[in-house]
């Protein structure tokens, strides 16, 4: 019928030939859809800064007129989804990916951009707004992954809370700055809002209780939260409030 | 540690892939070598056959078992059938009997001492040039033994050889699965004949030479697992053993998830005692595809599988443990949260993925190829998916289970696992 052929030697190197092309397609497809990936979130945080610095620029030039017309936060979604693509990514690829590590960079300098121009809005035009600058660690904190759920219910319930949150460990001279300019240590998770910041891990009432001021931009009852994104450790900001009426006014005018 | 997962599951996969591929390769390269027998199939002579059927506690089956070998196309005086009754506890040995003619069917009873002993009883009392075992959970199409022995006839070289089985009327999903499974082996047996890397000569109508037992000698207890040691004693000495992919047996397969974890823990067991007792032919070139191939890839597919299922019970545990910690932190609004919007980012393009489903397409096209000779048609079924499905969830636990008994060297009895199957 046909013969034995155990010691074809050049079958079993054809074969591996073929399942290493297999492989290594394999690789390669994966390695040129997360490069896809990394460009895309590369692109959004290009798009981020422009807006961000148009926003600036327009603030600036704007000083003497009404706060209708500054439109500063129509990059809060898109900072929101870019949060998740970049924990999406982290989780994926790593955290010490280098490519990961200058995309978390870049979205903690449009962070800190935001808080700051928000800031100003805000104490400008009489916005009821609160801010929680959150400093988390990825290694071996499991208070803060509470922190970050917490962190993202919270600002469910009171879509006007701004929550900015760093990784404390990243190799960045802005956050540096922030954590000496606050004075956070290296006890973590910290919040830091109005200022002040607080080490460990604090629950939803504690926080409430802390600061009863959060009752004064509680969400209207009627008002659906259009949506919800939990995050394992970076709650995202969001402005919706706060931003549905100044663009609202833009849009009348 | 990720690093070293990462290695291992890239290890297994490649693995995997490799030995899919080099079925596949051999099946592009031999598919005209597959003999088709035509249906008035003539041998140029018709040798003489003893077939064994050792039964213990069997009075639902046998005589559909027996019945089957009485219509064997093939010339009556030419067959011997020898029926034994291991020590039946219910009337086995009384059916058997009454098929006792005193001439070319004849019943044995004997003290319970396991199949091997069985058989061994009727290699001892066997004057034929063949010598073939029918197990009473099987029966046979009755062309089954012309075609096998035509394989004999062609090669004077062939030592043994090998049906295809096939799952009778499989009539629950557990069964439809295990069909899936039987068709698979279909394929990947022939391929390893065309190989001559058979390191098992099913229980159910493998047929030998006489030389292979007056050579070798009997069969041994070899773990509860006798057809696969009598496999690699072949191997040992360079008997080839091929398959005959169109000489069909059917056999009833267990019909619940305890009977096949069961069925498949002594075979596991078995495969992992016999691997360790015939360790010395593992890698040697000498010894050819079975100790390169089949053994190899049995080995890794043991681990692999326990591997991948772990992987997956650690995730499930994980997800589990994430929600528990996002219930006790802020309640149970947390469970009504849908995660990540869907879209293209969001999908997984780690390369374990692309690998995982080139690796289940190549299973899929295996069990297609095995259909194809098995029914003659490519038929794709849902049953293909029961059988990936329930595979996946159960096969780590008799492979566990069956590593674990290894160790500590627990054999599970084949009478107990009939009394279980049977009853």
């Amino acid at each position: 019928m046909h013969e034995h052929e155990p010691n074809d030697w050049k079958k079993y190197v054809i074969v591996l030939f073929i399942t290493s092309t297999i492989f290594i397609s394999g690789l390669w497809l994966s390695n040129y859809l997360s490069n896809k990936k990394i460009d895309q979130l590369k692109n959004i945080e290009d798009k981020i800064s422009v807006d961000l610095m148009s926003s600036e620029t327009q603030f600036s030039l704007l000083q003497e007129l009404s706060c209708k017309d500054v439109s500063t936060t129509v990059l809060s979604s898109e900072l929101n989804s870019l949060a998740d693509k970049i924990t999406f990514s982290e989780n994926n690829m790593g955290n010490d990916d280098s490519n990961v590590v200058s995309l978390k960079k870049y979205y903690s300098l449009l962070e800190i951009k935001d808080y700051l121009l928000m800031k100003k809005i805000t104490e400008r035009c009489g916005q009821k707004s609160i801010f929680i600058l959150y400093f988390y660690k990825n290694d071996k904190c499991d208070a803060c992954t509470k922190q970050g759920y917490v962190l993202t219910s919270l600002r469910e319930k009171y879509p006007n809370l701004r929550v900015y949150s760093f990784d404390y460990n990243l190799d960045l001279s802005s956050i540096k700055a922030m954590t000496s300019i606050y004075k956070v240590s290296d006890n973590l998770p910290a919040i830091v809002i109005n200022g002040k910041v607080y080490n460990g891990f604090k629950t939803i009432e504690e926080i409430e209780k802390t600061f009863p001021e959060l009752e004064t931009i509680k969400k209207p009852e009627d008002t659906e939260v259009k949506k919800s994104i939990p995050v394992k450790k970076k709650p995202v900001i969001t402005t919706e409030s706060t931003v549905a009426p100044i663009i609202e006014s833009i849009n009348k005018n | 540690m990720s690093l070293v997962y990462t290695i291992i599951f890239y290890m297994f996969s490649f693995i995997s892939v490799y030995v899919q591929i080099f079925f596949l390769l051999t099946f592009l390269e031999k598919r005209h070598s597959i003999v088709k027998n035509p249906k008035n199939l003539e041998l140029a002579r018709y040798p003489t056959v003893t077939i064994a059927v050792p039964c213990y506690n069997e009075k639902d089956t046998i005589v559909k078992t027996v019945e089957s070998l009485l219509s064997l196309d093939y010339p009556k005086d030419k067959i011997t059938i020898f029926l034994i009754d291991d020590g039946s506890k219910d009337q086995t040995w009384e059916i058997l009997q009454s098929f006792d003619n005193g001439k070319n069917v004849r019943a044995f009873h004997k003290e319970n001492g396991g199949k091997h002993t069985a058989l061994n009883l009727a290699l001892k009392k066997y004057t034929s040039e063949f010598f073939g075992c029918l197990d009473a959970d099987s029966f046979v199409n009755d062309q089954a033994l012309k075609r096998i022995i035509k394989y004999f006839e062609l090669d004077p070289k062939t030592m043994a050889v090998a049906p295809s089985i096939v799952v009778y009327n499989p009539k629950n999903i557990l069964q439809s699965a295990q069909k899936v499974e039987y068709d698979m082996a279909i394929y990947t047996k022939k391929m390893l004949g065309f190989m001559g890397g058979i390191h098992v000569t099913p229980g159910p109508f493998s047929i030998f030479r006489r030389k292979v037992f007056d050579d070798l000698g009997n069969y041994h207890k070899a773990h509860n697992t006798e057809d696969q040691e009598i496999a690699l004693r072949m191997q040992e000495h360079k008997y080839k053993i091929d398959h005959c992919p169109d000489a069909f047996v059917y056999t009833n397969t267990p019909n619940s998830v305890i009977k096949l974890y069961r069925q498949r823990l002594r075979w596991i067991y078995g495969f992992i005692k016999n691997l360790i007792d015939y360790r010395r032919l593992l890698f040697r070139k000498k010894h050819g595809a079975v100790a390169l191939f089949t053994l190899p890839s049995g080995i890794v597919s043991i681990f692999g599988v326990i591997f991948l299922s772990l992987t997956v019970v650690i995730n499930i545990i994980k997800f589990i443990f994430t929600k528990v910690i996002q219930i006790q932190t802020i309640g149970f609004s947390s469970l009504f949260h849908l995660g990540y919007k869907f879209e293209w980012f969001f999908i997984n393009t780690k390369a374990a993925l692309f690998l995982s489903i080139i690796l289940y397409i190549l299973v899929i096209i295996s069990v297609l190829i095995g259909r194809k000779m098995s029914e003659g048609k490519v038929t794709f079924s849902i049953s293909i998916l029961y059988f990936i499905i329930i595979y996946s969830v159960i096969a780590p636990f008799w492979m566990l289970r069956a590593i674990y008994n290894a160790m500590i060297s627990k054999e599970s009895s084949w009478t107990f696992e009939r009394r279980v199957v049977k009853n």
